[in-house]
């Protein structure tokens, strides 16, 4: 039997390698960014992606293959090789100039039209290479833009099913069910492939790179592009012009009875 | 300024290489330093006589390799091998990984199984999960193949957390799986290792009631059977680390007393051919990890199951513990670091006179030499692990590694408790845990003295 369309599913997965979260945030000294000097790993989303990626695999069987991609510096292919380890297939690095360069660290925009370049060329490489699913961090911890998903469902022309908590595709039929946690309840949405999904926290938990999965990874590939290759641009169009620390708390003052208590609030003008 | 004028107003071509040997040193010190501050632009580096040095000595120019310097270096290339802080990129992964699984899996629960004595059996589940139990077992055999630094990494991360956990994992790596590889037959190797990567827990039964430090004493007994075909073992094994949960037992037994240590010999054995374990030792430290009593009673082993050859255990033993006490190494240089990370981090919360007690500088300076002798403790056993991975000579390298980071632990755990103060004391706080299970660190797998005498035995032989 000739496999359906729908028994071919690759998945793409972008991850991006972001400052560790358990990282104490310090202003850089140019006042323009943040120190990066620091610890960083696969952003916390991202990871969810990947982990959902693979138990879409384990539990359907309707995944060919999974792809994840990075758009960032040389050492971007270490969160690459972490997504290879917990179970990726294949991985894509879009290899940016190094920081300070304004394009190390690319604007959603400009990322969502890189994730699209990659689509195109799968598409171009033959049906049963194409990429039919995304799924994604909603957001990275580092900037919070949470932007690039909804962006690139809107280049790409597809559905979305964004801060999925669920996710469900149905082999057989090619319907994609995603499950969102929204103010009150839980809101349900019915989508085909190929679509855009984007993860909220409670949709998986990413599981511990086990080390001979580790060992695995090494012999898995990761293609090297320039983003010349996929004609794209990655300047920015915007530019920060500070990053400041919020307010240090300032401490109280005691009071002796509620009369005191009342009198300063009404001074305050909060009673 | 003078130097930076000079600069400034000259092509850097134009300079004379010479120059700065010739002239005193506080001028040549501030020629490099305005050297290094005024980026030239990259056509006129290019053709520069000489890198930055030729103007006086930067630091950090002399001691870079050439790959990583843009500017053209006249200087002749230095090939110095990389320092000791370079790992290979699955190590950077295993090292991340074991640490995610050490804070998150085994950290919630690392009290209740020291209150309680015993290991979650989940825990034990999760390391084979995460291919931690073959480390360097090859693939074939189910194991991860990684090297012998992967596996002092893991015993490092893991000791970070619970240093019960650490022994469990080290003693079968580095004892259990190892005596195996490498000394054991083909028939062995094939039956045992896939077990021991994947779910079933071994024991290193060397310990005897009347051999400690003196472990070639030891009593228990090995009588082949007419048939030629097994050894009936009999006598009784003492402070067995992991033989409450263990099915596979690695025994030293004395096939012929009369030979001495020559005819000691290591048994591959099954816990279902009668090996009785009996009295669990309540300890100081290390409370999870089961210490046992066992016994062996008339249990028939086939000749096949003999690990190495017939007489040569004593062998096995020595080179094994070699190397294993680089894994207790590592153990206690996790744990420093582990009582080090909580107490200082907490000394920097706590605040007394209105101020973290962290930043009085009798404290702060308590925290600089304490770190100092972690480092200590920490590139001695880097540097062990390595050597044993080149194949070089790492006996001594070992033992140093053994005392020095057992005494840092002790230290830095002691200290830790000092830094939490009264809390620090009390059961709600891990430091004192750290501080309990620091102390098997100077006893087992050779106690210091032991360490000391291998130390001071090669030194005697370099010098008489």
């Amino acid at each position: 039997m000739i496999p359906s369309r729908v028994n071919l599913i690759n998945v793409l997965v972008p991850v991006k390698r972001a400052i560790d979260y358990a990282v104490k945030i310090r202003i850089a000294k140019d006042g323009k960014g943040v120190d990066t000097t620091v610890k960083h790993s696969m952003n916390p989303f991202d990871e969810i992606a990947v982990e959902e990626a693979i138990r879409l695999k384990e539990r359907t069987k309707a995944v060919t293959s999974i792809i994840a991609l990075s758009i960032g510096p040389a050492k971007s292919v270490e969160t690459l090789r972490t997504a290879l380890a917990m179970g990726a297939d294949s991985a894509v690095h879009i290899v940016t100039p190094e920081a300070p360069s304004p394009s190390s660290n690319p604007e959603p925009v400009n990322v969502a039209a890189a994730i699209k370049a990659v689509i195109d060329r799968s598409k171009a490489a033959g049906a049963d290479k194409a990429i039919d699913l995304v799924i994604m961090g909603k957001q990275a911890i580092d900037d919070d833009s949470g932007s690039t998903g909804g962006m690139l469902a809107g280049m790409l022309g597809w559905g979305q099913g964004t801060f999925a908590s669920k996710l469900d595709v149905d082999k057989a039929s090619g319907k994609v069910e995603v499950t969102r946690e929204i103010d009150g309840g839980l809101s349900r949405i019915e989508s085909k492939l190929p679509i855009v999904v984007t993860t909220d926290l409670r949709l998986s938990e990413p599981r511990y790179a086990s080390l001979p999965n580790i060992m695995k990874a090494k012999k898995k590939k990761i293609e090297s592009l320039k983003p010349e290759d996929l004609g794209i641009d990655l300047s920015p169009r915007m530019s920060v012009l500070s990053v400041s620390e919020p307010p240090k708390r300032v401490g109280g003052g005691k009071v002796e009875n509620v009369d005191e208590l009342v009198q300063k609030l009404k001074e305050g003008g909060i009673v | 300024m003078l130097a930076r004028t000079l600069r400034s107003n000259l092509p850097a071509s134009s300079l004379p290489s010479r120059l700065a040997p010739t002239i005193t040193p506080i001028f040549s010190r501030s020629l490099s330093t305005s050297s290094s501050s005024l980026p030239l632009p990259s056509h006129q580096s290019a053709s520069k006589p000489a890198n930055t040095s030729a103007y006086g000595r930067n630091l950090h120019v002399s001691a870079v390799r050439k790959s990583e310097v843009e500017e053209p270096n006249t200087r002749p290339e230095i090939n110095t091998p990389p320092s000791i802080y370079n790992f290979t990129e699955e190590e950077e992964m295993l090292r991340e990984t074991v640490r995610k699984f050490a804070q998150e899996v085994i950290g919630p629960k690392v009290t209740e199984m020291d209150e309680s004595e015993v290991m979650d059996p989940e825990i034990i589940k999760g390391l084979f999960d995460q291919g931690l139990m073959g480390i360097e077992t090859s693939a074939e055999h189910g194991g991860s193949e990684m090297s012998f630094m992967a596996a002092i990494l893991a015993v490092e991360e893991l000791s970070k957390v619970d240093p019960s956990v650490s022994v469990c994992c080290d003693v079968h790596n580095t004892l259990v799986n190892s005596t195996l590889r490498l000394f054991g037959n083909d028939y062995v190797k094939d039956k045992y290792l896939p077990g021991l990567a994947t779910n079933v827990l071994g024991s290193f039964c060397l310990s005897e009631p009347n051999s400690g430090s003196d472990a070639f004493a030891l009593q228990t007994t090995a009588k082949l059977e007419p048939d030629g075909e097994h050894y009936i073992l009999n006598g009784s094994k003492m402070w067995i680390t992991n033989s409450g949960e263990a099915d596979y037992f690695l025994v030293f037994a004395n096939i012929d007393p009369s030979k001495g240590y020559k005819g000691i010999t290591c048994f591959m054995v099954e816990k279902d051919w009668g090996v009785q374990i009996a009295k669990k030792e309540k300890k100081l430290g290390i409370r999870a990890s089961s210490t046992c009593l066992l016994s062996f009673d008339d249990v028939k082993v086939p000749a096949k199951n003999v690990v190495g050859e017939v007489g040569k255990g004593y062998k096995i033993a020595i080179e094994i513990l070699n190397e294993g006490r680089i894994g207790i190494a590592a153990q206690m240089l996790g744990l420093a670091q582990g009582a080090f990370d909580y107490a200082v981090t907490y000394a920097f919360q706590r605040k007394q006179f209105g101020k973290p007690v962290g930043d009085n500088q009798g404290m702060g300076f308590q925290f600089a030499e304490v770190a100092t002798e972690i480092e200590t403790a920490r590139l001695l056993t880097y540097n062990a692990a390595r050597l044993k991975e080149e194949g070089k000579e790492f006996k001594i390298a070992a033992a140093m590694a053994k005392y020095h980071a057992s005494k840092v632990a002790q230290k830095a755990s002691g200290l830790a408790i000092e830094w939490c103060g009264g809390v620090g004391f009390t059961r709600d706080l891990p430091v004192q845990k750290f501080w309990r299970d620091s102390m098997i660190g100077a006893i087992y797998e050779g106690t210091s003295n032991i360490q000391l005498e291998t130390i001071w035995k090669d030194l005697k032989k370099k010098y008489t």
